[in-house]
């Protein structure tokens, strides 16, 4: 059989870039397959995509050598329109690609620079759409589409087109754990009914693992370091090596010593078959487990009482929140996308404006203090660092927050030096920030928080779209200044960090706190799992085949274990 | 979510079956004899048919309330501000000087300026119901189709509906950018000083103007894998097909701005002066 995307000796670099982004990359996908594509961030995986989808050498220009043919045409001779008439992409952001003012017009806009006549494009869009499940929303305007309808109508907007290759960048950097599986059983449904090919990049592997892949290619530093099939990858520790987070009942089974290369179904945790013997190792390693303490006595630091939140439209987003935040936690609030979890962290921060209820900062009501007093006692920072920085200088931006308070210059200096040593900055403090990386940009933003001397700080989505080296620099982070007793509220959709790094999860759904536990209890509660969007783990599975009769405890013992081994590791 | 100050009502009314491309016909025969004209004839018979649109459209004044007022604020600001920097401009132009009462100062009222100033402002109120009527009753989807239809080049007036598409966006990331500044001390609200909060807001414009370059890259990415620009033409699926009625209308306008030009310029020149004797 003809391969369907062929690359040979295939190096692309950019105009801009000193080195190649990607080097001597052959690779072969044949009709029908459905590949995955990881790597850490830089791997060159999007760049690899970005040359099957023409965006290069089209948009972005560089050096191309060697050859990369798709559908039986070279990607060079070819153009951005002939190939997207066969290549169908499904881009990161959801909100990003959405180009029309209705799902209806998006999904035909294809279609209408194709100058398809209306009538046509009617029945297509309408097939299309049905495809995805988005039909009854035609006349719907963006911002009325949760990520995950939004993301339906992007796929809905490229199957439209007939293309015989869908390419998936990152599809579920932007989504809740629920929506994010769900995307990937939608992903299963549509390359069986179109019969296409499907390459879908992403590092979050154990999610995308979840439905069935044919081979998977790990990339790192612009070339191919594995092709193989997932079974294979597993067993090897190549994943590890190369900055990407293996599947956690992976990594379970290797700590308690099971030979993965002979577990039946080690690609998928839906296909995942222990034998006896198997079962025996893990019961016998867990029960070689003692949990550490984590309970916290300390003194309360935040307390809402009955907090409401509308909107002048009358939109009801809060409903009697309470809860309390003990002095030195690490929490996480977790849930669907517009269950309240932003919403209550600008209530607390006085960005709106509380309806009813109460919220205390010490013993002291502040629900009358403006957001700067309160600024000073509860930090903020949003999720994209882009949306913070408003200054050119590293010293000036995290000097920002404590000008026009009456200290002077020196004492100014002072803080933010001690901030920026706090951050590991330090030795930036002169640079531009135009020359950092996100991660540096992050720390930046929180940098600028800290200086004001907050006691709590909330973070919006802290780790979103990093890959695992990048999630854990960042976490580590936070935790290295939680030890120093800030108390850290971070909203995610990450449930590894609400179990690696929070004591504690608020789980909201529709704006009511629903549950109030540990983030291996919420994860073990089937239940809770489904109402809140949440997506279980693997581990819980493990234990409950094994017949482990605790699997909160079970669960706690494996991320303390891990968190052991990992910390050794370095 | 930000109030709306203009936007589209739907409705089911004349006007509102209209395609795009007839009202933006209208809307731009209109403004332009409008604009021309100081024939209060001419300016009167446009006021009627404004006025008929208005009620053809169904459109309550209510819904319009905000721009309503600010209308005849701005009309009469614009009447005082006009009498007071050049008071003897109406005699000037009509070639007489008919004193009615001496107000202070050299300020005296004439018929002559009376007379232009309610020529301005019957301007302004024919104009004005003509832009809020054309807002309100296209929907913004088909705006880029009628645009295009009218020979603009689709990659310009596809530009309009983007824009439409991402208003909302930035004003949110506006909206947010805003709080967490105000957080760190960049004062915004009403109890700054004028001109501290422009100089403030500066400070938003380089967050916002980032996180929009980055919003246009993805944009420009996506719609160019989905064949933008393509061929030299495109469809539209929002378009609406030209019915009998708009065919009908587009006649009437073309009549109206051709007689109506004819009128103005009888004379000569493009005043009607009921003071020549």
């Amino acid at each position: 059989m003809e391969p369907i995307i062929s690359f040979k000796d295939f190096s692309f670099q950019y105009t801009a870039q000193k080195q190649p982004t990607l080097k001597d990359i052959s690779l072969d996908i044949y009709p029908g397959e459905k590949i995955l594509i990881c790597g850490a961030s830089g791997s060159g995986k999007s760049t690899l995509g970005n040359c099957i989808n023409g965006l290069i050498p089209f948009s972005l220009t560089g050096k191309m050598e060697g050859e990369c043919i798709v559908d039986g045409i070279s990607t060079k001779d070819s153009s951005i329109f002939e190939l997207s008439t066969r290549v169908g992409t499904v881009l990161q952001d959801p909100d990003g690609q959405f180009v029309g003012l209705t799902v209806a017009e998006d999904i035909a806009f294809a279609l209408e620079n194709d100058c398809v006549e209306q009538e046509q494009m009617k029945k297509q869009i309408l097939e299309a759409a049905k495809k995805v499940s988005i039909e009854h929303r035609m006349a719907n305007a963006p911002y009325d589409l949760s990520g995950g309808q939004k993301q339906r109508v992007s796929m809905a907007g490229v199957i439209v087109d007939d293309v015989k290759i869908l390419l998936f960048d990152e599809p579920l950097a932007n989504l809740d754990p629920a929506t994010g599986k769900s995307a990937i059983e939608l992903i299963d449904l549509l390359k069986k009914e179109t019969d296409t090919t499907v390459v879908i990049i992403e590092h979050r592997i154990e999610d995308v693992l979840w439905k069935k892949v044919d081979r998977m290619i790990l990339m790192d530093d612009g070339r191919i370091i594995a092709d193989l099939r997932p079974d294979e990858l597993l067993c090897s520790d190549l994943l590890k090596k190369h900055g990407i987070r293996e599947p956690l009942y992976l990594t379970l089974l290797k700590y308690a010593g099971v030979d993965v290369s002979k577990t039946k179904g080690i690609e998928s945790i839906n296909e995942l078959c222990l034998n006896e013997d198997e079962k025996k190792k893990i019961v016998s390693w867990y029960a070689a487990q003692n949990k550490e303490n984590r309970s916290n006595d300390n003194e309360v630091i935040l307390k809402t009482v009955d907090l409401d939140f509308s909107y002048e439209t009358g939109d009801q987003i809060l409903h009697g929140v309470t809860f309390e935040v003990k002095k030195g936690e690490m929490m996480a609030i977790v849930g669907q996308n517009g269950a309240g979890k932003s919403t209550l962290c600008k209530v607390i921060c006085g960005f709106e404006k509380a309806s009813g209820g109460n919220i205390f900062f010490q013993g002291k009501k502040i629900n009358d203090d403006s957001i700067r007093s309160r600024a000073g006692k509860i930090g903020y920072v949003m999720q994209n660092p882009n949306q913070m920085i408003s200054q050119a200088m590293i010293f000036d931006e995290v000097a920002m927050g404590i000008r026009n308070t009456g200290l002077s210059e020196e004492e100014i200096k002072e803080k933010v030096y001690a901030t920026l040593k706090i951050c590991g900055l330090y030795e930036f403090r002169n640079w531009p920030i135009s020359a950092l990386s996100f991660g540096q940009k992050k720390r930046v933003t929180i940098a600028s928080i800290l200086v004001m001397g907050p006691k709590v700080i909330i973070l919006d989505e802290p780790t979103a779209g990093q890959d695992f080296a990048h999630y854990t620099d960042i976490m580590e982070f936070l935790k290295s200044l939680n030890e120093q007793g800030i108390t850290i509220i971070m909203i995610t959709h990450d449930m590894h960090l609400m179990l690696e790094y929070t004591n504690r999860s608020l789980v909201f759904t529709d704006g009511r706190i629903v549950a109030d536990d540990s983030g291996s209890a919420v994860l073990c509660n089937e239940e809770l799992v489904n109402r809140a969007a949440l997506k279980e783990t693997s581990l819980f599975n493990v234990a409950l085949s094994c017949g482990i009769k605790d699997p909160v405890d079970f669960v706690d013992c494996f991320i303390d274990y891990d968190r052991r081994e990992r910390a050794h590791g370095e | 979510m930000a109030s709306k100050v203009l936007n589209y009502i739907p409705k089911k009314s004349f006007i509102h079956e209209l395609s795009g491309t007839t009202k933006l016909i209208i809307f731009l025969s209109f403004s332009f004899l409008c604009g021309l004209s100081f024939d209060t004839r001419v300016l009167l018979f446009l006021l009627c048919m404004s006025f008929l649109g208005f009620a053809l459209s169904k459109i309550r004044l209510s819904e319009i309330r905000l721009m309503s007022t600010f209308l005849v604020v701005f009309i009469i600001m614009n009447a005082i501000l006009l009498f007071l920097f050049n008071p003897e401009y109406g005699p000037e132009l009509y070639g007489s000087r008919t004193v009615l009462f001496h107000v202070a100062g050299k300020y005296y009222m004439t018929m002559e300026q009376l007379f232009y100033q309610f020529n301005v402002s019957l301007k302004y109120v024919i104009g004005f119901p003509i832009a809020i009527l054309f807002i309100s009753t296209t929907n913004p989807s088909e705006f880029a189709s009628s645009l295009s239809s009218l020979g603009v080049p689709y990659r310009i007036s596809y530009s309009v509906s983007l824009a439409l598409r991402y208003i909302p966006d930035i004003q949110q990331d506006y909206h947010e950018i805003a709080q967490s500044q105000e957080a760190r001390g960049v004062a915004l609200g009403k109890d700054v000083k004028f001109f501290e909060r422009i100089k403030n807001s500066a400070k938003i414009l380089l967050p916002l103007v980032l996180n929009s370059l980055n919003r246009i890259d993805q944009i420009s990415n996506s719609m160019q894998l989905r064949s933008f620009g393509k061929h030299k033409k495109r469809t539209w699926f929002m378009k609406k097909k030209m019915t009998k009625a708009d065919y009908g209308v587009i006649i009437l306008c073309v009549l109206i701005f051709v007689v109506g030009l004819i009128i103005t310029n009888q004379g000569g020149n493009n005043l009607y002066n009921p003071f020549l004797r």
